[in-house]
């Protein structure tokens, strides 16, 4: 095989032959150090199932090799082992191993491979040094690539989750005829402030609201950006025709507000949403009271 | 060129804006309307933007100087049927019309007009009894 940068390997790897002749043999080998590797979960996966997987990796492996490229593995030759790692790391995230643990599954065969080269090249040293410094470069290779997979699931289920997050985390609540009540919770960034003030207005104009209470006691921080957001949403629903309380805020995040000197002065705010709710009664015309039969029922 | 209608209801001047407002037939109402105002001796104005899917920041300005103009004129001015949309879009762009009232729908409109209207003429009789 010539190798297009001349560097690496200037004899042609006996590593396909060696894989062909003994692949049974390495298969063993790999497979009694597994089960004897003290880092092995047996909680997690069983044997016959451990089994399959390093006798398709090493047999997929196998056929790559025949073909492929040793010192490159994005060629098309490399698609179907490729392919089976992924499977193999996805399978091995849902059952609770880390990226690291399944990245040194692929590592883990260096070990018999390596033995069986040692046999092969006998006291052929520099042979046996090029051989090993090629395959020793697939194999990091292949390893890396089931770590890149692994981040990869990862990242998809965090970005759903965020997405599902979205969605659940804004609801708009109606407390009384003609008010609303917005329970912000977690951090509000410029998405969820357009989500938040998308839900509010369309429902004000489906409850014809002319109250709407924001209550950020679930909000861990407000900053000046949070200020602004919140300050963007009064605005907003105050162009549809409804006032806005801001309630739920602790003491914490007034004296930030204070010191970041953002201006509240034209909106309403409230310690608690009780209190943002008896004003917004009181400004829709209404007025609380205990019923007579009641305290009479106390003496 | 079209010319949106301004109706008359007892003291109020209604505007109901269902055309797409480009900036010729914005600035044609800002000078219709403040004729009608002063013609009319009305004492309010309902803009009702109901129909309105698209604003920009000139008819954002626009009606803000309308309600200035009639304010200035004595007449107050209430801004109503705003959509979800078009309420984001203006606070967006920095336009949170500060002084102009606003309501969800006309009949809310009118009646905050109406209170508006007499609590302004009560204001004004106050200060002429002093």
């Amino acid at each position: 095989m010539a190798d297009p940068t001349g560097v690496t390997v200037s004899t042609i790897s006996r590593l396909p032959k060696l894989l062909k002749i003994h692949e049974a043999q390495i298969l063993k080998v790999w497979m009694d150090e597994q089960l004897a590797s003290l880092s092995r979960r047996a909680g997690l996966i069983g044997d016959a199932e451990l089994r399959a997987q390093s006798k398709n990796f090493l047999s997929e492996f196998h056929k790559a090799t025949q073909s492929g490229s040793l010192e490159d593995i994005s060629g098309p030759q490399w698609a179907s082992a490729k392919a089976l790692l992924a499977d193999i790391c996805r399978s091995r995230a849902e059952q609770g191993f880390t990226p690291m643990e399944t990245a040194s599954f692929v590592l883990s065969v260096r070990g018999p491979l390596m033995d069986r080269l040692q046999q092969e090249y006998g006291n052929d040293a520099a042979g046996l040094a090029a051989e090993m410094r090629s395959s020793n470069l697939l194999l990091d290779k292949l390893a890396l690539y089931t770590a890149e997979v692994a981040l990869q699931n990862r990242e998809t289920i965090i970005k759903r989750q965020q997405e599902e997050m979205l969605e659940l985390s804004t609801p708009v609540v109606r407390l009384f005829p003609g008010v609303l009540a917005l329970p912000l919770i977690g951090t509000l960034d410029s998405a969820r402030t357009q989500i938040v003030m998308e839900n509010l207005l369309q429902k004000i104009v489906e409850t014809e609201a002319t109250i709407a209470i924001l209550d950020i006691t679930g909000v861990a921080t407000v900053d000046t950006l949070v200020a602004q957001h919140l300050l963007k949403t009064v605005a907003a629903a105050r162009l549809m025709g409804a006032d806005c309380i801001i309630s739920g805020i602790r003491p914490q995040i007034a004296q930030t507000i204070v010191h970041l000197g953002v201006e509240l002065q034209n909106v309403a705010t409230k310690a608690t949403l009780a209190d943002a709710l008896f004003l917004a009664l009181q400004r829709n015309g209404f007025s609380v009271q205990r019923l007579a039969k009641e305290s009479a029922g106390a003496k | 060129m079209e010319r949106i209608p301004i109706l008359r209801m007892g003291d109020f001047l209604l505007v109901t804006i269902q055309v797409d407002m480009h900036d010729r037939v914005a600035l044609a109402l800002q000078d219709d309307l403040t004729n009608r105002i002063v013609k009319n001796h009305a004492r309010g104005v309902l803009i009702d933007i109901s129909a309105l899917d698209i604003v920009d920041s000139f008819i954002g300005r626009t009606l803000a100087n309308i309600a200035s103009m009639a304010r200035i004129l004595d007449a107050q001015t209430v801004l109503v049927g705003m959509q979800p949309a078009v309420a984001i879009t203006l606070v967006e762009l920095g336009i949170s019309l500060p002084n102009i009232r606003t309501a969800l729908n006309v009949e809310k409109g009118v009646s905050l007009l109406r209170a508006e209207v007499e609590n302004n003429i009560m204001e004004r009789d106050a200060n002429y009894d002093i």
